[in-house]
């Protein structure tokens, strides 16, 4: 992978201050909206209520898969405080419908129980059809005409002649290899889907002012979503207001208006009132997001020392519907040997289409094939640790130095040397056994598109717009530490707005693009600002304004810090007006302030209870490089976070469907188990920053921390129990049943 | 969730009185926190909730001569908890600690944990508590029955601190209908039903579950274990409660087994008993006792490790309750 760094300008009007320069950034930095969420007072799209507003609730298809018989609403327009009754395009009578859950009808009420009872006064009649959810079966997935031939490809060192040709070269080119191989392990491994489940479901409060619609949306897109109510709407992007100021969870899943959103548009045009429409629990796992399923055949052949030197392999799964599933094109992920074939199959489901999830196809990909590796190392009876650091000769992104050193970082913290034994070897206390286990991985990260405006008044104050949004993940406190450290202020002298497509634009918040781009948008745009105040400054004090510098709440020179005046004096230059300046990043752009590409390693220490197949996570370090860090704390919450949904994905989480009907039968957060604080252990987060990582600029982190959970708590598994449970999340179930077929329970 | 008439009642035979009248349309809120969850995904549509929380004499937790108590069914699972009577009665509170959650404790009482419904996701998911078109037997069991599943009934009983409270020979209060008064041993209490009529419990529609009385203990070598997938609330995958009367040589004199989370009831495995009565207790005897108490286990098609968690619950239940280390988590 080529990374914008080869690109990166040595010089230009935009810069980060050093190290030893900086008094804002690279200073852990609570939440600035912590206090107002921790007490309520932050309103997300949930909490928003309009004046007369309907609430609306919706009809799921019970089934997941059926043609709509006919639609009988009159009970349901009789329920007292029903108003109207909205069928979707898609659910009228004779339309075929693919997934369970899939909106049918929607009721609009006076109050949210008198919607409930309106949608279970629905008459529906359904014709169903034949239903497959069995996406781990590839021979039941091919018998039931489920399955295509996905992508793949082959590369070799060798080539086959001119005369060759070309399929029985490879088959025989890979024959030797494998026959050439020190070490040949197979296996299989596998990663259910999951769903985002997002704590606040998907949903919006719409209201119409004249041709005019307002948006309170809960999205990761507040810029880019009016453009999809426009379009469906026939309306034009202008008479589109979107507003979200918090965000209860996306995770890749909320970048759309979705058609339940502009149902509610069109209700409420109906209506001529607002009309708050929700998501239900069930409903938010059902259709509004889950992350491909992926299996995997594998055969390796390494060499003397481990590193792995031919790979073929087969891998499967699902995106719902469409087929799908983990692309061809990060397998083998990150450790990627000289000649390998990759092939896939593409399995459709009657589960809805997959959307986004941190590092779409990352995760799976990880799980896949690096536990792969580990089996290797448990074969050849050598440190898992030293066949990774092996393969590193193999790491296809030219990190190879920077992963050798992030692992020297977290086996000093997680102890590995000490608490190493050879795979299933460790001392058993009762019948609980202890292992480690490692996986490394790689992501982008680049500084999306985003404008932002600051505007600076003559009485000192500082306010900056821009169309971002605040995830939860600190986007707003890196904003105002980007403006506190350019104008030499604190975070409390300046406001940020964000969360409205009224500001300038700025692009959704996926692909780890948020903190790259807020901080190249507020960095230029403040940069710019303070050149014009530093200007007007300097005549003032006879100093040439690149002498001047803004420090601790003052304008002053450099040589004498005598020669200055408070900020707020600086500003008083400007006159009546603010200043006024808007600048922006390009995403794709070569820029100093950011960057893309990092790597991470992660590394598990479990405990695993034989007898009941229960596994516990002891310790989980993460080592993480993401160029230049702007605020410690959250950068490290961002990890935490991604390190606990990664051990909800190894040990609890899965969409569990009915093999018979198709249901997603654990559509209940009551079912779908996660990750507890009590179940995540200790979690060591460390951010690798040397000045190497710092000289390459700002890089999200939002995604690559939760790729590698999966594949370090799996190989950890196998080390404590000597053999591997295939597929995750790893349940008392299947630890005990992967116990039993190697006849070791 | 559908519109309901909502009561507030002061008295136990208030509460008789309305659930009488209204037979089979009414359902008693206590903390609400499985009720609320079911009428709000239209699985229970009462016409009318009946607030049991003001009723006094349900809040209280009291002597009797005998050195036997009572619970009011409206005690909330923190109150017992932290209640000194429960010395002698660990098999109770290590099944309340079990539940892991707060609000469940504060919120949830007694009365309420026994009586839940089952948390079978055909039943949550509307489809009928029993496996009438084969949805159970043919779909995804992981979580159901491996004992006493041959009727339509393969779910498992919910409550926690259903199988502590029968190892401990427990009994129940009801009332109703009318003035009636019965005392009712918890092992009876609980029932298999075989058609869709019929409920989890002997409780009638017009009755009211009243208190939880535990007979006198001298020694607490009782205990309950839990398999549990994680730290959360989640409910475990099966689970045990043993109540054992042990002579100063460590020779079992009495014991009581019970199973939660394998059958549609807490299950009572005499087989266990026996196993361990007679004989001294070290872990090859609490072993031979799990194993004992599985040997009648007829799993459903995906879910034959719980035969193995079972007999895991039982044996280190047995370890728990004479004050020996479990060997696992």
């Amino acid at each position: 992978m080529a990374y914008l760094q080869d690109e990166k300008p040595a010089e230009g009007p935009y810069h980060w201050p050093s190290r030893e320069e900086a008094s804002v950034i690279g200073k852990d930095h609570h939440r600035l909206d912590g206090m107002k969420k921790a007490t309520g007072a932050a309103k997300y799209t949930y909490d928003i209520n309009l004046k007369n507003q309907l609430v609306a609730r919706a009809l799921g298809c019970p089934h997941a898969h059926c043609k709509v018989v006919s639609i009988d609403s009159a009970a349901a327009e009789k329920v007292a405080g029903v108003v109207h009754v909205h069928v979707l395009e898609h659910a009228q009578p004779g339309s075929e419908i693919s997934w369970q859950g899939e909106l049918l009808v929607i009721i609009a009420a006076e109050t949210e129980g008198a919607a409930a009872e309106g949608v279970d006064a629905l008459k529906l009649e359904y014709e169903q059809l034949d239903v497959f959810t069995s996406e781990h079966d590839l021979e039941a997935a091919q018998k039931a005409g489920r399955a295509k031939k996905g992508g793949g490809k082959v590369e070799t060192l060798n080539e086959p002649g001119d005369d060759e040709d070309e399929d029985e070269f490879i088959e025989k080119e890979l024959a030797r290899l494998f026959d050439e191989s020190k070490h040949v392990v197979e296996g299989f491994y596998g990663i259910d889907a999951i769903t985002h489940c997002c704590l606040e479901p998907h949903g919006s409060t719409v209201e119409w002012q004249g041709d005019k619609l307002n948006v309170y949306l809960s999205t990761q897109n507040v810029s880019g979503t009016d453009d999809g109510f426009a379009n469906s709407l026939g309306i034009s992007a202008d008479s589109v207001d979107v507003t979200c100021n918090y965000i209860g969870g996306g995770f890749g899943s909320k970048f759309a208006p979705d058609y339940w959103g502009v149902a509610a548009a069109r209700i409420s045009k109906a209506t001529g009132r607002p009309v708050k429409l929700m998501l239900s629990r069930d409903q938010e796992l059902k259709i509004a997001g889950n992350r491909p399923s992926g299996y995997i055949n594998v055969k390796l052949g390494a060499d003397e020392n481990g590193v792995v030197q031919v790979w073929d392999s087969h891998h499967w799964g699902t995106s719902g519907i469409s087929g799908g599933g983990v692309s061809h094109t990060v397998v083998p992920y990150v450790l990627v040997p000289k000649n390998y074939r990759r092939r896939s199959t593409s399995i459709s489901t009657n589960m809805v289409r997959a959307r986004a999830w941190r590092a779409p196809n990352h995760p799976q990909a990880c799980a896949i094939t690096q536990t792969a590796y580990d089996d290797v190392a448990a074969a050849m009876g050598k440190d898992s640790y030293d066949v990774f650091m092996a393969n590193l000769v193999n790491a296809s992104n030219g990190k190879a130095e920077v992963y050798a050193e992030e692992m020297k970082v977290g086996a000093e913290l997680i102890d590995w040397k000490a608490n190493w034994h050879a795979h299933g070897m460790g001392e058993a206390k009762g019948s609980v056994v202890e292992g480690l286990g490692m996986a490394l991985h790689t992501w982008g990260g680049v500084a999306n598109t985003s404008d932002c405006l600051v505007k600076v008044y003559p009485d000192g104050g500082v306010e900056s717009f821009c169309g971002t949004q605040e995830l939860g993940t600190g986007t707003l406190t890196v904003c105002a530490m980007v403006l506190a450290e350019t104008f030499g202020l604190k975070t409390s002298d300046v406001k940020v707005n964000v969360g409205s497509s009224t500001y300038p634009f700025s692009g959704a918040s996926g692909g780890s693009t948020t903190v790259g781009a807020v901080s190249e948008s507020h960095r230029r745009a403040s940069q710019d600002a303070l050149r014009a105040i530093l200007e007007l400054a300097g005549k003032q004090l006879g100093v040439e304004a690149d002498g001047l510098e803004a420090t601790a709440g003052r304008i002053q020179a450099r040589s004498d810090a005598n020669k200055g005046m408070s900020w707020k004096e600086a500003c008083k230059l400007l006159g009546l007006k603010p200043l006024e300046v808007t600048r922006g990043h390009r995403r794709g752009t070569a820029s100093p302030l950011s960057n893309s590409g990092v790597g991470g390693v992660q590394m598990a220490h479990v405990a695993v209870d034989r007898d009941t197949g229960v596994v516990k996570i002891k310790k989980f370090v993460a080592v993480q490089d993401q160029g230049l860090v702007i605020n410690p704390r959250t950068c490290s919450s961002q990890i935490y976070g991604a390190v606990t949904m990664g051990i909800a994905a190894s040990l609890y989480e899965h969409r569990i469907a009915d093999p018979k009907s198709g249901a997603f039968l654990n559509a209940e957060l009551a079912d779908y188990q996660l990750a507890r604080l009590g179940d995540v252990g200790e979690i060591i987060v460390e951010l690798y920053e040397p000045e190497s990582e710092r000289q390459r600029g700002v890089i999200g982190n939002g995604e690559p921390p939760a790729i590698s959970p999966v594949a370090a708590i799996s190989n950890a598994i196998a080390n404590a129990l000597g053999v591997r449970v295939p597929v995750a999340p790893f349940t008392p179930k299947r630890v005990l049943e992967a116990l039993n077929a190697a006849g070791r329970a | 969730m559908k519109s309901f008439d909502y009561a507030e009642p002061r008295t136990e035979s208030e509460v008789v009185a309305l659930l009488s009248k209204h037979a089979g349309r009414a359902e008693v809120l206590a903390g609400g926190t499985d009720l609320v969850g079911l009428m709000k995904k239209m699985i229970i549509k009462p016409d009318l909730v009946v607030n049991i929380m003001e009723v006094e004499s349900l809040q209280s937790i009291g002597p009797h001569e005998d050195g036997s108590f009572s619970i009011g069914a409206a005690v909330t699972l923190d109150d017992l908890l932290a209640h000194p009577y429960l010395e002698n009665y660990p098999a109770i509170s290590d099944a309340i600690l079990g539940i892991n959650s707060m609000q469940l404790q504060a919120q949830g009482t007694i009365g309420g944990e026994i009586c839940q419904k089952p948390r079978c996701w055909y039943y949550r998911n509307g489809q009928g508590l029993l496996d009438q078109e084969s949805q159970v037997s043919e779909g995804d069991n992981r979580l159901h029955a491996i004992l006493g599943n041959q009727g339509p009934a393969k779910f498992v009983s919910s409550s926690r601190i259903g199988p502590a409270l029968i190892a401990l020979d427990a009994q129940l209060r009801i009332v109703g209908p009318g003035d009636q008064q019965h005392f009712v041993p918890v092992a009876d209490f609980f029932v298999t039903p075989h058609h869709a009529d019929q409920r989890e419990t002997v409780l009638g529609v017009d009755q009211l579950l009243t208190h939880i009385i535990l007979p006198a203990r001298d020694n607490s070598f009782n205990a309950t274990y839990e398999v549990r997938h994680g730290e959360g609330p989640d409910y475990p995958l099966a689970a045990a409660a043993v109540s054992l009367e042990i002579n100063t040589s460590g020779r079992v004199e009495d014991a009581l087994v019970v199973l939660g989370h394998v059958a549609p009831t807490p299950w009572i495995s005499h087989e266990a008993a026996q196993t361990l009565v007679g004989s001294t207790l070290d872990e090859s005897l609490a072993e031979a006792a799990g194993d004992a108490a599985v040997l009648q286990a007829t799993p459903l098609s995906d879910n034959e490790y719980k035969v193995q968690l079972a007999r895991v619950a039982v044996k280190r239940a047995i370890l728990r309750a004479a004050g020996f280390e479990t060997g696992g988590f």
